[in-house]
């Protein structure tokens, strides 16, 4: 865990001061709607269909269970005791008061938790791989990294009112949890051959209306470069990202524009000219942020012990088992997803109940910390692998151990309509209606790995376009249709999705997906040959015929 | 609109002069920025102070050769969401140096005036009588700041680095 000293404590508390001035302002009349929404959207408020949503961010994913306790506070006493986890590590709130606003954001400033830049033309939230500092072989925790970020990206004088909305992700392991290249700068942490951590930093990802993967823009920035290029990029498209169309204002734009070796070449020389200067950081201050990251003393454990052999005869505890746990750094311990996914609910919701009880299970089982991670789920990191059956039993009671992670019933999706001003049409009931469909654990696994990401309307929320099976749902004469595509991945591989055919109808939706995925089991080459991999192998065109040849 | 500067409210010293209308014999004059580059002589020749003002998509090298000679810049805020004048008043004074007044106008509001102050900037025409009127207190609200910037004040990361090597010294 990263502990806020009292100067990150001041300036959070100097920011609910600030805020609260502002929604007194807008109460009284001094401030327009017009003024108001810029310093709301700040804050992480919108104002949606039915109520105002206040979007709290979780820092590289990393919570306290303390902090979870302050959600689960925060969604009982100013909204209707749940909250959704979204795929940028933050947490929202549907049902908040304008009124209750700051008050709630003081509660959570008394953890350290707040909705700075959740929104706005600014720069988000730093997200990073849910396992960091966990995971086997990576080059180091990356999250020593997103702090310093964190905080530089924080109140930025310069970049706070960009010409549109800019997020950066870390990874630092081969394999991509953080879906870097589809966000306005990736990075991946990595070594030059002098044994030198730095970074590949990628540039101009994005999804919404015109889809981008990002584009490698140096392989090697050394690490006490980070700051300074990364202003650079900043301090480019700040200058000339267009302002004139909201729908061509993100930075893919400006870098497919003016192809990616132009727009490198313009950040070389913005670079050149700042790199050596007050940026640079040395090697005393990265040490002092990596020395405010502790790591729990785990004990010298056996990688089999005795609890989990014994538990291994329960098929419902080994079906959990196989899909939920993961290997750890340290021998003797697992990482554990927890599923916000079960079977007829909405995806990524959680209840004040849940979180009490989740982060009394961390505190019990994972040395008090809790992770959230891009495919809405939550992660216990530091689980004693004889725990795991205990921990199982207690997670099956508050529903939250359904054995589902990364199989088909494990789908990302947004608010949709039934929350959202922007949306076309529905995500949740698709959502829930597939649940339903593939609720069978033997038929899910069978399928074996399969992401399904669905989202309302083409702003692309629930990131449908890197969904192994992607669900857009769009407004024709009145009436909500969806159009399917399939290929798309969000990882280190990442892929945009091709559409297969015309939009159908929201009854449709499961069947189609259905067709899809009988088409796949009788087409792939193995039983281990996952659906996209059998996607890329034959194309779209078989599964095209086969969802279109009877409608 | 009130200006304000060093905190307070003030006359504004300079007139505007339209591109059309001629020089005056004295007084200090606030020109755009095309007539600045097309007759920069005639308007620097006399000891009156010249300032101009400059938009947020015209290049900071057409200004550059003249900083030495201008007396203020006024870069503008088309609206409070267009962010771009706070590069070009960084750049300004942190690349070029430019040590005369930095004015901020057009939609520029209260709750900007941090930002504005840490870009550089120390002058300010601001929109509101009860924006102005405000400023002293605002600029108050933050004391504790991640990013270098030209202003000088200590970042967060340095402070931490003074606080431990004073507790440091005192062991």
């Amino acid at each position: 865990m990263y502990a806020y000293d009292e100067i990150d404590r001041t300036l959070v508390n100097e920011r609910v001061a600030e805020f609260r001035d502002q929604v007194e302002r807008r109460l009284s009349g001094e401030l327009t709607e017009d003024e108001f929404k810029m310093l709301r959207l700040q804050n992480g408020v919108y104002l949606q269909l039915h109520a105002y949503m206040f979007r709290v961010a979780i820092p590289y994913g990393t919570l306290s269970s303390r902090q979870l306790r302050k959600l689960a506070h925060v969604a009982r006493t100013y909204d209707r005791g749940y909250g959704h986890f979204t795929t940028r590590q933050n947490v929202q709130f549907n049902w908040i008061k304008l009124k209750d606003l700051p008050d709630a954001l003081a509660d959570l400033a008394e953890v350290g938790i707040h909705a700075m830049q959740t929104s706005g033309n600014n720069m988000r939230n730093v997200t990073s791989d849910q396992w960091a500092g966990v995971a086997p072989g990576e080059v180091e925790d990356p999250r020593i990294w997103s702090e310093l970020l964190r905080q530089h990206t924080t109140l930025h004088p310069e970049f706070s009112f960009l010409p549109r909305k800019f997020k950066i992700a870390i990874t630092a392991s081969a394999h991509d949890r953080a879906a870097i290249k589809i966000h306005d700068i990736g990075l991946r942490l990595h070594k030059n051959d002098k044994g030198e951590n730095g970074f590949e930093v990628l540039v101009g990802g994005g999804l919404g209306r015109t889809p981008f993967i990002a584009k490698t823009i140096k392989p090697f920035v050394h690490g006490r470069d980070i700051l300074s290029y990364v202003e650079a990029i900043l301090r480019v498209y700040n200058q000339y990202g267009r302002r004139d169309n909201i729908y061509k204002a993100r930075i893919k734009i400006l870098v497919h524009e003016l192809g990616i070796e132009k727009f490198a070449g313009e950040v070389e020389d913005e670079w050149r000219q700042m790199r050596d200067g007050a940026l640079n950081l040395d090697d005393e201050v990265i040490e002092d942020i990596r020395s405010r990251f502790s790591y729990p003393h785990y004990e010298k454990l056996p990688h089999m012990p005795e609890e989990l052999r014994k538990a291994a005869h329960d098929p419902a505890f080994e079906a959990w088992r196989k899909n939920s746990t993961f290997a750890h750094k340290i021998q003797g311990y697992s990482i554990v997803t927890v599923s916000l996914k079960p079977v007829g609910g909405p995806p990524g919701d959680a209840t004040a109940d849940q979180m009490d009880a989740l982060a009394d299970l961390a505190d019990r089982y994972s040395f008090g910390e809790i992770r959230v991670g891009h495919e809405q789920n939550l992660a216990l990191p530091h689980v004693a692998r004889r725990d795991l059956p205990a921990l199982w039993r207690a997670l099956d009671r508050i529903g939250f151990a359904t054995p589902n992670v990364n199989l088909i019933t494990d789908i990302i999706a947004c608010p949709g309509l039934d929350y959202c001003s922007l949306a076309n049409a529905r995500s949740i009931p698709i959502a829930q209606e597939l649940t339903r469909r593939f609720a069978n654990h033997e038929l899910a696994n069978l399928i074996g790995r399969l992401h399904i990401n669905i989202s309302g309307c083409i702003n692309a929320c629930g990131h449908h376009h890197v969904g192994h099976i992607g669900i857009l749902g769009v407004e024709k004469n009145d009436e909500e249709f969806y159009q399917v595509s399939i290929g798309g991945r969000a990882d280190e591989d990442a892929e945009l999705g091709q559409l297969i055919g015309p939009a159908v109808k929201f009854e449709e939706v499961a069947d189609v997906v259905e067709d899809i995925v009988e088409a796949y089991l009788a087409l792939r080459a193995a039983p281990d040959e996952l659906f996209i991999d059998t996607v890329e192998r034959l194309g779209v065109e078989p599964f095209r015929e086969r969802v279109y040849a009877t409608r | 609109m009130p200006l304000v500067r060093g905190g307070k409210i003030i006359d504004d010293p300079f007139v505007y002069l339209a591109d059309d209308a001629p020089i005056p014999a004295d007084g200090a004059i606030l020109v755009s920025g095309a007539r600045l580059l097309q007759e920069a002589e005639n308007l620097f020749a006399a000891s009156r102070k010249v300032g101009v003002i400059w938009s947020n998509n015209r290049e900071l090298a057409e200004l550059v050769p003249y900083l030495d000679r201008l007396a203020a810049i006024a870069l503008i805020f088309p609206t409070f969401r267009d962010g771009r004048a706070y590069t070009q008043a960084r750049l300004l004074r942190e690349r070029y140096h430019y040590r005369g007044e930095l004015r901020a106008t057009g939609q520029v509001l209260r709750d900007q005036f941090v930002f504005m102050l840490r870009a550089g900037f120390d002058t300010f025409a601001v929109r509101k009588e009860s924006d102005a009127e405000a400023f002293a207190d605002t600029i108050k609200r933050y004391s504790v700041f991640y990013q270098p910037t030209g202003d000088g004040r200590i970042t967060a990361l340095h402070r931490r680095m003074q606080l431990r090597n004073f507790e440091g010294a005192r062991q």
